[in-house]
């Protein structure tokens, strides 16, 4: 059984041919590392599931992605319930210009949940879950933006799990930050397999290597080779992908 | 070369010298003039006597019924320009198409250039018989219509500088808020809007600033009567429009009533400063938050 299944998908810029007929499937409670050269659509990809590419002026697509058995480009399906279900964590932290508790239950007062209790309690566990708890329990009314930007990152990944989604994108979460910071959310990521299925676009294939269980290796546009991340990257099928993971281009 | 560029370096510093000696020149003469009528006029009947008639025989000289007047019709403009601003402002930022949005912002900004004059008879010839026609006993000229025409007037500057706000926040927040699975509507109102307050309280002191001075539209429209009032309904006069009436009038240079208007200016230069002042330092004091 799969999670989310995408089939004979196609994107469009205008255009620019950026998708070409990519099917994947993503098992539940596994990590999956997206890897490629810049715009060889990877990002494209992920962002087509939660919808994001939706406001892109010429943004257009063909084929179909069925997450926990839906349709997601369905009319019936409304976007910010998908967004729910499919939650993201961005490049460059992103928290809002709001306190720390404020950012956590986002997700959930935008929902109209007014419950103080719950609130707190969901605030609580998400910042556990994250590994931030400890470190911000006693600034929950301070401002997020005053948090270094691996905290902030933490920050995100915290308001993406408080809604509890059943996946979680992840586009280059670590690459604006530094070494410390991002072998912590590695160990984080890691955790987080156990509850949710995670989706990580990366630059850096050691970071695909250390985390992922599967690695999907995309250029110019198509799926060239998908496999378990050890086969990837100790011997890919294809010679674009044994080039590009041992660093000869990219 | 070297004294070309000297010479280029004095002319280009000369003109900005020019800017400066012209706004400390006016000042002085304002100064001056001031000082002078407030050698004849205490500074606390000035203050706080309740009538301005120093074209009477019985002259009193109490500000507050101009100030009075400036101040309704600016609150009256502002209450009518800051949602219809503000909502334009979210419109073109989260709504429009950025083609459209590209298109529509010039056209909303001509708004701003068409004479005051203009909107001032706009007031005087339209709206004031148009509202007549449901608000009984409203004047020929009154506040309302004045500061409705002078709301239009300053709409494309709130929305204009208020949409030039809500730009400046990174795209990131919007696709966090989005990602979220917030809708456009909660994007705007719970994190764009708050996110770009600063910017929005910029445009809207600024757009204040702007109504107090202005001149044409209220001497047209607002009537030429100084009363301490907040009924919107009857003729008042702003500080602005004593000063072109008095400007305009045939009164002796040096007497008191001649120096009354740089009494009356130098009130209305302390209202634009304080404001613009603060809207500086606000500016200074946020603009650097996401950088």
């Amino acid at each position: 059984m799969h999670i989310l299944e995408a089939n004979g998908i196609n994107a469009y810029y205008g255009t620019n041919h950026v998708l070409k007929n990519i099917n994947l499937q993503i098992k539940p409670h596994t990590i999956t590392a997206f890897i490629g050269p810049s715009g060889c659509g990877k990002s494209t990809f992920l962002r087509m599931f939660n919808r994001m590419n939706d406001y892109i002026d010429g943004f257009r697509k063909e084929g179909e992605i069925i997450i926990e058995g839906n349709e997601i480009y369905n009319k019936q399906v409304r976007v910010e319930d998908l967004r729910k279900q499919v939650g993201m964590v961005f490049q460059k932290p992103n928290p809002f210009p709001k306190t720390i508790f404020e950012n956590v239950v986002y997700g959930l007062t935008i929902r109209g949940e007014k419950d103080k209790k719950k609130l707190n309690e969901i605030a609580e566990r998400s910042l556990r879950q994250a590994v931030l708890w400890d470190e911000v329990k006693d600034s929950l009314k301070k401002s997020a933006l005053a948090l270094s930007g691996g905290q902030q990152q933490r920050l995100c990944i915290a308001r993406a799990l408080a809604v509890e989604p059943s996946i979680i994108l992840m586009d280059e979460p670590a690459s604006s930050l530094d070494p410390i910071s991002t072998a912590k959310i590695e160990e984080l990521i890691l955790q987080l397999k156990e509850k949710y299925s995670i989706v990580i676009v990366t630059h850096n294939m050691q970071q695909a290597g250390r985390i992922s269980d599967n690695t999907a290796f995309f250029y110019m546009g198509e799926l060239i080779e998908y496999d378990e991340t050890s086969i990837i990257f100790t011997s890919p099928k294809h010679d674009k992908t044994q080039s590009y993971v041992t660093g000869r281009f990219g | 070369m070297k004294t070309k560029e000297k010479v280029i370096e004095f002319g280009l510093g000369l003109s900005a010298l020019i800017t400066i000696l012209t706004t400390v020149g006016i000042l002085w003469v304002l100064l001056v003039e001031a000082f002078s009528f407030f050698g004849k006029v205490s500074i606390i009947d000035f203050l706080t006597d309740t009538q301005w008639t120093p074209l009477f025989d019985e002259k009193h000289f109490g500000i507050l019924p101009l100030v009075a007047g400036t101040l309704l019709t600016t609150f009256i403009a502002v209450l009518f320009a800051l949602p219809i601003g503000l909502t334009i402002a979210v419109y073109l930022n989260e709504y429009a198409y950025p083609g459209f949005r590209k298109t529509i912002k010039p056209i909303l900004e001509l708004l701003a250039a068409v004479p005051t004059v203009v909107y001032g008879f706009f007031a005087l010839q339209v709206v004031t018989p148009f509202l007549q026609s449901f608000i009984p006993g409203l004047a020929g000229f009154n506040s309302l219509s004045a500061g409705l025409v002078m709301g239009i007037m300053i709409i494309p500057l709130i929305s204009s500088l208020s949409e030039d706000a809500l730009y400046a926040i990174p795209k990131s927040l919007k696709e966090a808020s989005y990602g979220m699975g917030a809708t456009r509507f909660q994007t705007a109102f719970k994190v764009m809007v708050p996110a770009a307050t600063s910017g929005i309280v910029v445009s809207v002191i600024l757009a204040i600033s702007r109504a107090i001075g202005e001149t044409m539209i209220v001497a047209i429209a607002a009537g030429q009567q100084p009363r301490l009032t907040a009924n919107p309904l009857v003729p008042i006069e702003t500080i602005t429009t004593y000063i072109v009436q008095v400007s305009l009038g045939d009164v002796p240079q040096g007497s008191i009533e001649y120096q009354t208007i740089f009494a009356a200016g130098i009130t209305l230069f302390i209202f634009t400063f304080t404001l613009n002042s603060v809207s500086y330092w606000i500016k200074k004091k946020f603009q650097e938050k996401y950088e």
